[in-house]
């Protein structure tokens, strides 16, 4: 057991645990966060995705000591109702989900994606999703979700 | 989520919250109207009873309205549109109704999520209910404003006389809070079918302000911003964590458990129902893994492998047949042939691999049961864990919580059986979720079968006679819900009898042709208890696995007589209904006939080609054109456009609709390019997205393009399903349009596409 530092969606915390343990169990059991999801434990699906300082990381094969002093955002984190990031924007707008299972996967790698390259191609989008799995067959409105929030951004930045 | 609350919560809080005429987590019953319900009837006792209005509608004190709906959405946006249609009928704004899902203690068995019926047969009793409500607060608001009934109007929960607003009065005050008392007529149907009726008499289509909307779905947001729960997230104080362990060979049973090879977890073990418990989730993952076990070896062949499944298909013995139709003498016509055309088509088994594996927390004591499941027939878990616990189903209480994604009968039902023989085992709470493998090595899988398809051909290139033939593992080798513990792992485990159905199906079209035999035939399973190879439903069971044998078929008998595949099929189809979504689907894709198929080479090398697809399901239609690209290079088929026409009667709600069709589409195709099950002569070995993948983002279609065609006059069918079954057939014909070459096997894989394009 040790006790690990680091930051979740904008608070300190510290877990005392199984350093060898993927950071999934610690936000999910020790700190009651349950929006990252288990879906395979071999980071080949996207479910529990989170951000470290901002990039995509797989919670589920993370160890909890690579996280110490680090910055981990949720999808709780990267937006609210009231101040939702464009991507949970247009995610709304265009009603995306279907079980919504697979969501912090495509959310939190898009807004990556949108963060660095906000006029990304379909080509480029397309590549930046690998990985990443939907079962309900989502895919087309994903696709309409994230031009939807590259124009939201647009006309962000020009007003 | 916290859980604890839900389970002891008595029937006085529940009223207060909700107006609900129904039980608590303890049993209790609202006895006066059970009894008028189980009186000098056959059919089994429910609760809550159907043949109360109470169990169907409340009104709140704030005026807001609650419906108790047996189905459940998983997503497709059930929820709203049984929103609008009960808001429809109370004249009330959809935002003021809520819709309570999938609680056996709140709500009438209504089959759950089943056959894509969550309209054309849910919100049938919920219309009438809703209207009966209505009238019912009609006839009181006429008595305390002594203003004639048919001169009162409603305007959003507000009954008001015609002209004269200020006398009125409001739900709220005519009965928020407290029970209608009214009887309304329970055709006792318990399922799918159940239905009641009121006095009252639904509105007409024509009289609709919020059917036929697209009203936004209230789910979406708790999902996009992490604040929904899953059934992963339920939480009982005190719960243990389990893993349960399966065997790594198909038949294989244990010889020895070292239960000192673990830490912080013990085992629990029954026959070969073994899992591991431990207070910490972490900890019975470890254990899981590190638990050592000696394993029988079991049967030397288990399984055929995944290369000789079709031709054991095709030598199995069959035990159950059936002629599903058979029209005029099939036998005489090919006698007289001037040709015959011939194929046969071969589909795999196929994974519902969920987005996560199963998940379940059951609590159960002191004679009484409570199992939160992701299944999308909670009434069934309620029914199948009181029969493996030994329980009156009154004393146990199924409730659905959004599961990881939810096509048939997953690995879902077993896991809420597990969790609650774990809790029974340890007396404790248990959390049980399943692990990768759990949800694609061990989920029952989709039926594989192989179609035999004939038609007989006169000289004029007429079709006298069409017969087509599947054969395959049954699609329910277990039961289609989990509402018998013999069609679980859990039971199987425990030695239960088993208890194997036979069935499969048949194309649904309406061609025409001289003489029809349909028919299926059904082999024994692969391995007969506690198979990871068992077979039950997948989305649209039967459809994608039969239509894409029948509507290749249609191709090949056209392609053999010369015709155009649009123009043949509208030559045959004899439902008007049906030639509309080919027409339709043409149109709108641009279809124009053209005899250059095969080589059909745009650029660099890559193939080009169109194919169509129709079928029915129920009372819905649909066809499907599929445009696609395929590269005999690297073997990759992209299915870049798609074209759907789409008729399910009075559509509830557009926007819902057009998505559903969309994820069918993309499911379709998923199943249609990489979905096959891999498995050896000892064990499946497709455990994980690398070694069954799915489709990704990079080979999602470009854009679907969608015709809804709204027969306003027709009662809603289901949408849920029916695209899907197009789907294959589609992709295949464009396939040979492009190639010249006929693919009779998924999935279109690279590899198997390469192989098949070596020679060009």
């Amino acid at each position: 057991m040790a006790m690990v530092n680091f930051t979740l969606d904008g608070k300190p915390v510290t877990v005392d645990a199984d350093p060898g343990m993927p950071l999934l169990y610690a936000i999910r059991n020790d700190l009651g966060h349950n929006n990252p999801h288990f879906g395979c434990g071999l980071a080949q699906c996207g479910a529990c995705t989170v951000h470290l300082d901002g990039q995509p990381l797989r919670s589920c094969m993370a160890p909890l000591s690579s996280i110490a002093g680090k910055t981990i955002t949720t999808i709780k984190g990267l937006g609210t109702p009231e101040k939702p990031h464009p991507i949970q924007q247009a995610y709304i707008e265009e009603q995306v989900p279907q079980c919504g299972y697979c969501v912090n996967g495509w959310l939190m790698t898009a807004a990556a994606l949108l963060n660095a390259n906000p006029k990304a191609t379909d080509a480029q989008i397309r590549d930046a999703l690998i990985g990443l799995k939907c079962r309900c067959g989502t895919h087309m409105s994903i696709m309409r979700a994230i031009k939807r929030a590259q124009a939201l951004m647009a006309s962000a930045a020009s007003a | 989520m916290a859980a604890e609350s839900a389970l002891v919560f008595s029937r006085r809080d529940f009223l207060l919250t909700t107006g609900a005429l129904v039980v608590s987590a303890s049993g209790l019953h609202s006895s006066s109207a059970f009894a008028q319900t189980a009186a000098g009837s056959a059919v089994a006792k429910q609760f809550p009873p159907p043949d109360q209005l109470d169990s169907w509608i409340a009104i709140l004190p704030d005026g807001t309205a609650e419906a108790f709906f047996g189905k459940m959405d998983m997503g497709q946006g059930l929820e709203v549109a049984i929103a609008q249609v009960v808001a429809e009928e109370l004249d009330m704004s959809i935002d003021r109704v809520t819709i309570r899902m999938g609680d056996t203690a709140t709500t009438c068995n209504q089959g759950g999520a089943s056959g894509s019926t969550g309209v054309s047969l849910g919100a049938k009793p919920l219309r009438n209910a809703a209207a009966e409500a209505r009238r019912i607060l009609i006839e009181r608001a006429s008595m305390v404003l002594s203003v004639p009934a048919e001169k009162l109007t409603v305007t959003n929960g507000v009954i008001a006389a015609a002209g004269a607003s200020s006398k009125s009065v409001s739900y709220a005050q005519l009965i928020g809070g407290k029970q209608f008392d009214s009887a309304v007529e329970w055709n006792k149907a318990v399922g799918n079918f159940m239905d009641v009726k009121g006095q009252a008499k639904p509105k007409a289509p024509s009289e609709y302000r919020l059917v036929g909307t697209s009203a936004a779905r209230r789910d979406v947001p708790g999902k996009i911003f992490g604040t929904s729960d899953y059934v992963t997230d339920v939480r009982v104080p005190g719960m243990l964590h389990a893993r349960m362990i399966r065997p790594p060979r198909g038949g294989s049973t244990i010889a020895s458990v070292n239960a000192d090879s673990i830490r912080n977890a013990r085992v629990v073990r029954e026959g070969e129902f073994l899992a591991v418990v431990s207070e910490n989730e972490w900890d019975a993952i470890q254990a899981a893994r590190a638990l050592e076990v000696q394993w029988t070896d079991g049967p030397t062949d288990a399984f055929p492998g995944t290369d000789g499944l079709h031709d054991h298909i095709r030598t199995a013995e069959v035990v159950k047949r059936e002629d599903a139709t058979r029209k005029g003498d099939t036998e005489a016509a090919f006698k007289s042939a001037a040709r015959v055309v011939q194929a046969e088509y071969q589909w795999p088994l196929q994974s519902h691999s969920s987005m996560g594996p199963a998940c379940a927390v059951a609590h159960v004591r002191d004679g009484e049961a409570t199992v939160w499941t992701g299944s999308q027939k909670p009434h069934s878990t309620r029914d199948g864990v009181a029969k493996l616990l030994g329980l009156p189903p009154e004393k146990v209480r199924g409730v659905w919580v959004m599961g990881p994604g939810s096509y048939g009968r997953n690995d879902a039902g077993d896991a809420a059986m597990d969790a609650a023989y774990l809790s029974k085992l340890t007396g404790r709470p248990v959390r049980v979720q399943g692990m990768r493998s759990d949800g694609t090595a061990w989920d029952p899988k989709g039926a594989a079968c192989v179609h035999r398809a004939r038609a007989a051909l006169d000289a004029s290139g007429k079709v006298t006679a069409y017969e087509f033939i599947s054969k395959g593992l049954s699609r329910v080798n277990v039961m289609f819900n989990e509402s018998d513990p013999r069609d679980c792992l859990t039971g199987q485990s425990l030695g239960m009898p088993l208890n194997p159905g036979a069935g499969l199906g048949t194309p649904s079209e309406s061609y025409a042709f001289g003489a029809k035999l349909l028919a299926w035939e059904v082999v024994p399973p692969l391995l007969d208890r506690c198979s990871p190879l068992r077979t039950s439903h997948l989305r649209d069971p039967l459809g994608p696995e039969v239509h894409f044998g029948s509507e290749q078929f249609i191709d090949e008998i056209a392609a053999a007589v010369g015709a155009d595949p649009v123009e043949f099929r509208l030559r045959y189809i004899s439902a008007p209904r049906d030639a509309a979504v080919v027409k339709a689907a043409a149109e709108k894709a641009g279809w124009t006939p053209h005899k250059t198929h095969g080589k059909r080479v745009a650029r660099n090398g890559v193939l080009h080609g169109r194919g169509i697809a129709y079928a029915q399901r129920g009372e819905t239609v649909v066809a499907v054109i599929a445009q696609i690209e395929v590269s005999p290079k690297n073997g990759r088929v992209w299915a870049r456009k798609f074209t759907v026409a789409h008729d399910c009667g009075l559509i509830i709600n557009p926007q819902s609709l057009r998505q559903t069709i969309e994820g069918n589409v993309v499911q379709g195709l998923s199943r249609t390019l990489f979905e096959e099950v891999q498995f050896d002569r000892k064990q499946v070995t497709s455990v994980d997205w690398a070694s069954y993948p799915i489709l990704e983002m990079k080979d999602a279609p470009e854009s679907i393009d969608i015709v809804l065609i709204n027969s306003t006059e027709i009662a809603p069918s289901g949408a849920g399903e029916p695209t899907m079954r197009c789907v294959p057939a589609a992709v295949a014909n464009a396939f040979w349009d492009a190639t010249g070459v006929r693919m009779r096997r998924v999935p279109l894989s690279p590899a198997r596409v390469k192989a098949a394009l070596a020679h060009i």
